[in-house]
This record gives C-alpha cells, structure tokens and sequence, in this order.
C-alpha cells in the first residue's frame, strides 16, 4: 500500500535524570505509508507517547534522540535544527494531543491560535488566514464558525475544543499527524465523532496518521496496523486483522482480554497481573518475563529477537520462534 | 463592569467607616494627650483645660467620633490641632510628591521585578537564575530604612551623582528625575523583589502548560511562545501581586519619605503621630486606604483585559 511516508529506524530515546540516563524508548523501528493509519498501544509508561514525541521533535528538554533515525519522506529529520525542525512542524507534522480543555491557551481566541499557523507557514495575510480557519472549522463539523472565531476556549465543550485542535493540526495539509490519546478525556459518543472525523480527514487528505492509545477499541476502530509496545520495546506490530484475529505475544493477549466483551455473557475480564518495570531495571532476558505465565528458562536469560510471522506480522516473543519457522518454510 | 466598580465605590464608602473608626478608637485611646502637646512644657493646668475643651476632647468617645464622621461625609476632614490648618488642604500639599514617589517606586518594581522573574524562569537553574533569586530575597530581606541611607552614603554622598533628598523640582525635568531615582529604588526593591519571585514561578508553571506545547507543535517561533502563549498568562498571578504590593509601597512612603526628607504624606502622617495631632492622622491614613482600594480596583479591572475567563457581572 501506497509510499512510505515515514520510517523509525532503531531509535533509542533517552532521559537526563537524578538517576543518570535512562531509555525511555529501547531500540524501536516501525514505518507508515501514505493514507495509513498506525496505531501505537501499550500501557502508561510503555514509550508510546515518547516515540511519537521523538517523530515531531518535541521531547521535554532532559530527553534527546540518543541514536537511531527518523526519516520523513526519505530525510533524517532527527538531525535537523530547531529552526528546521520548527518549520515542518505544524506544516508537514502535525500533532494532538489527549486533553483539549488544558491544549488550548486559555487567554487566545480560537480565531488567534487557528491563524496563527496559517500565517506562520503558508505566510497567509489575517484575512486569509481568518477565511480558511473559518473554512476549517466548518470542515471539522463546528457549527456557527464565524462565531467561534471570536470565542475563547472556555466557552467551547470538550469535543468542539478537540475539533479546534483538529482544524488547527490540519491547517496546513501535513503529510503525517500524530494523534497522542486524541479520545482518552472525551465522552464515549464524543470519541466516536472524533474518531470518525479523523478518518474521514485522513481520506481527504490523504495523510499517514499515528494514532497513540491504550484503548483497543479505538485500535479496532481505526487503525490499519498495529504496533504494541511493552516497557520501550516493541513486542509485537501486524495488520490490525492479525493482531486482533491472531495475536502472538503474550502481553498482547493480555491487552485483548482485559478488554470487556459484551456479546460473550460467558467472557471473563483477565488483568495482567504485576505492573511495569522501572525504566531503569536491568533486566536480562525478555523485559515482560515477569508478568508472563509462559516464561520459560530461556525468557530469564536470552532477549528475544524479531521473530516474522508473515510479510506483515512481527512478535518479539521466544514462543514465535517456531511460528517464524513455519512461515519461512 | 461598571456595576461592579459602582459596587466596589460603596463598599469603598463603608471600608473608610470601618477604617476612620479604628483609627479614631486607636488615637483616642494611645497614651498622651494633644491637648499638653499643643499647650507645650510652660502651660499651666488651666490653660491645657481650656485647649481640650476648645477642641472638644472632653466630651464622650461617640460625641468625638459622631461629630468627625458629621464632618467626613460633609468632605470636611477637620482642622490639624498643631498648626489649625485644614487637613485637607495639608495633605493636597503634599500628595503629589507622595503620588511621584509611589508611581516610580512601582514602575521600578515591575521592570525590575517582571524583567529578573522572566531570565529566572527563562534560564532555569543558571547562575543568572540564582543571581536573580539571591537579588529577590535579598530585597525582601533588606530594611527600607538602611537601605536608602547607604543608597544616600554611595551616590549622593560619596559619588555625588545624585541629590541626598527632597522634592522640589517637577518630575518631567531631568533634576526631578534625578530626585526620584534614589527613593524610588529604595522603596520599590522591596516589591520588586515579590514580583520577581511571582513572576518566575509563574512563568516555570505556565511553560510546562499543555497548551505552550501545543503552540510548539504548531511550529510557532520560540521568541512568540514565550512572549504570546507564555507570558500573558503567567502575568495573572503577577497582577495580584503588584496589587498587594502596592499597598505595602504606601505604607514605606513613611519612612522613605523620612530619609530623603521629602515633603509627603507619609511624613506628614508620622509627624502627625508624634505630635499626637488626630485629625491629621486619621486623614491621611484614610488617603491611604482609598488609595490602595482604588488601585486594586485597577487590578482587578486590569485582570479582565489579561484573562477573558474572568467577568463581572
């Protein structure tokens, strides 16, 4: 499907703190095609958030890309300049983000905040600048757009406050937008719209969209691959198909189960027992071998590689190392 | 708005009633007598009987008081006992050079304090940080008093760039500028100091803020996000406390004024005090008190321009 559009090649991401540096982000590679939408799922504190932080260059000032690349249309965009950096973003990478009540400045109008990178990038006049927000704004379903120029955030719910936020991601047609938890803090009607908006838009403008949750629900909704993340560790990426029909890794087990299934009256809710690792555990071997029931010998002493389960479906999970055998033959 | 400063304007008349009679109550029972000030160390008993009954000092405490407020709510703030000039005009004398002083004292409270809370904040944990920090609480920590004798000992005495006290000359010509400079950065380092100190951990609060990112992933330049997305929020805080500072500030007019022998209303208020001559006390400590209460109504006035939340019905 389609070109790629971005691609994450071995990063490491890395935190100056009181305890020395410590990886956030271990190792992760993944890519995205145009018009793809990449869902990137994992428990607080897995990475998730990081990684897409790392992608648009907005890591909080004690964190830094320590290796690997980020390229975006085939540049090591990693390697630009704050200045260049500031420049794509915005305008060719676009990110939400979770809580639109607190991601909106409160003493600048919507009209201010949704011109402000009409102007920046494409160097709009504020007359144009006003048109095409007042024009974003109805794109996004916001009714009395006019109005709501003038408007400060408070005045506005939480789910037309996402949809500002929205129309201000994609005022400029980036290519790739990031969506950090863009449904977590809304109503669950609220998420749906929000949902659907995003998908709709990503048609439109045919842009690859990374969409960073903990909710498999919004996974099935609109993703097109899958990456779970496990304590800064990618442990398992496939099609959203192959990870929900077919998943292999145990911890991605343990996320489908602790999913509520309302049409199995029989269905059991299964927790994953234990909680993650501190980011500065050294830990030899498989980094869920704590909280896996299928941990054997070899998960205590030996890190598991990639093991490819098809073109499409990677486990990092020693019990796979079979199944990749099976697909190679 | 304007019901609300309307409102604040009646609730202002009741302050000075709750103020005058606290004040009232406070003279009328500290220890000495006006009238054996007034007669001076030679009068005889009978002549210091005559002074009290002549400025009504022998009557009950609320025939005093009743007959003050008749006279207030007339705009009549009584005649001084010492030199039977009308306290009124007394204080409309001396207010201007009490005004000039406050007003420098703020503006160089805020540049100073807003400038040095921002490169605090800005540069977090630097040296120019803890400089910044080690000025505000030294300024908080030095005295009025001494500090504007060795601001008086270094530049007037010693340097002899600029005046060692008094106010004479208006403040738009270079001498009243000259006049003003000492006083000011004595009186002003006190608030400056508060404001630099609100001003940094507002400014470190608000630039973690969602929405300062938010400004950053829409590629805005640094130099906007601090001074747009940043700045005007982290200036709600600062406003209250310039506010209250601003209180504070009159009431170090006192001394100030005392040490640069400047011709105020704080010095015309501590002479009062010392010669125990009550209506000139009560009336410019109530100048003091409108004064404060108008300012704040500024601020909060003020506080509806920085934050669009914030209305009055």
């Amino acid at each position: 499907m389609g070109e790629t559009l971005l691609e994450v090649k071995n990063i490491v991401t890395e935190f100056r703190t009181a305890d020395g540096q410590l990886p956030a982000v271990r190792d992760v590679s993944f890519s995205l095609n145009k018009g793809e939408t990449l869902c990137i799922v994992g428990e607080s504190g897995c990475g998730k958030s990081i990684t897409s932080l790392s992608v648009i260059g907005l890591l909080p000032s004690n964190g830094k890309i320590a290796s690997g690349e980020v390229l975006y249309e085939g540049e090591a965009i990693n390697k630009y300049s704050p200045e260049q950096m500031r420049r794509i973003r915005g305008n060719k990478i676009s990110m939400i983000f979770q809580e639109p009540m607190t991601a909106l400045n409160p003493v600048l109008t919507i009209g201010f905040q949704l011109r402000e990178p009409l102007m920046l990038h494409e160097k709009l006049s504020k007359n144009e600048a006003t048109k095409k927000g007042i024009e974003l704004l109805k794109k996004v379903g916001i009714p009395y757009p006019e109005k709501r120029m003038n408007q400060y955030p408070h005045e506005l719910s939480g789910g037309m406050r996402q949809r500002v936020m929205i129309a201000i991601a994609l005022s400029c047609n980036p290519g790739l937008l990031i969506a950090d938890e863009p449904t977590t803090a809304l109503d669950v009607t609220i998420q749906a719209q929000i949902l659907d908006l995003i998908n709709d838009l990503k048609n439109d403008y045919h842009m690859g969209v990374i969409m960073v949750t903990h909710d498999m629900g919004v996974v099935a909704e609109v993703a097109d691959r899958v990456m779970v993340m496990y304590a800064g560790k990618k442990v398992e990426e496939g099609t959203v198909e192959e990870i929900f029909n077919s998943p292999k890794h145990p911890y991605t087990i343990g996320l489908l189960n602790s999913v509520p299934n309302v049409d199995d009256p029989d269905f059991e809710l299964e927790a994953i027992p234990g909680s993650l690792p501190s980011l500065n555990d050294e830990i030899i071997g498989c980094r869920f071998q704590d909280r896996c029931k299928f941990a054997s010998e070899k998960c205590r002493s030996q890190e598991p590689p990639e093991f490819n389960i098809s073109s499409s479906h990677i486990a990092s999970c020693w019990l796979e190392e079979e199944g990749e055998l099976r697909w190679q033959s | 708005m304007i019901g609300m400063i309307i409102r604040r304007f009646f609730q202002l008349i009741f302050l000075l009633f709750g103020i005058s009679f606290l004040v009232f109550s406070s003279m009328y029972l500290a220890p000495g007598d006006p009238a054996s000030m007034i007669g001076g160390p030679t009068a005889s008993e009978s002549d210091i009987e005559a002074i009290r009954e002549n400025l009504g000092l022998n009557e009950p405490f609320l025939t005093q008081y009743a007959s003050y407020v008749g006279g207030l709510v007339q705009g009549d703030l009584g005649y001084s006992y010492q030199t039977r000039q009308s306290v009124s005009e007394a204080i409309a004398v001396r207010l201007p050079n009490t005004l000039k002083l406050a007003i420098a004292s703020m503006i160089v409270a805020i540049i100073i304090g807003i400038l040095a809370g921002l490169i605090s904040a800005l540069k977090h944990n630097s040296w120019l940080d803890v400089g910044s920090t080690t000025f505000a609480l030294a300024g908080i920590s030095i005295p009025n008093f001494w500090m504007g004798a060795v601001l008086i000992l270094v530049f007037a005495v010693n340097l002899q760039w600029l005046p060692v006290g008094g106010m004479s000359s208006p403040w738009y010509t270079i001498e009243g500028m000259k006049e003003l400079i000492l006083p000011a950065i004595t009186l002003g380092t006190g608030a400056a100091a508060m404001i630099a100190r609100m001003t940094r951990s507002s400014m470190l609060e608000v630039i973690r803020a969602d929405y300062v990112r938010t400004a950053r992933a829409k590629g805005v330049k640094e130099s906007s996000v601090i001074w747009i997305h940043t700045l005007k929020n982290a200036m709600i805080p600062v406003l209250t406390v310039i506010g209250v500072n601003f209180g504070s500030l009159l009431g170090g007019t006192i001394i100030t004024e005392k040490v640069f022998a400047i011709n105020g209303v704080g010095r015309l208020m501590i002479d009062a005090i010392a010669a125990r001559d009550f209506p000139m006390v009560q009336g410019s400590v109530l100048l003091v008190a409108t004064l404060f209460v108008l300012v704040n109504l500024i601020v909060d006035i003020v506080y509806t321009y920085v934050d669009p939340r914030i209305k009055y019905q």
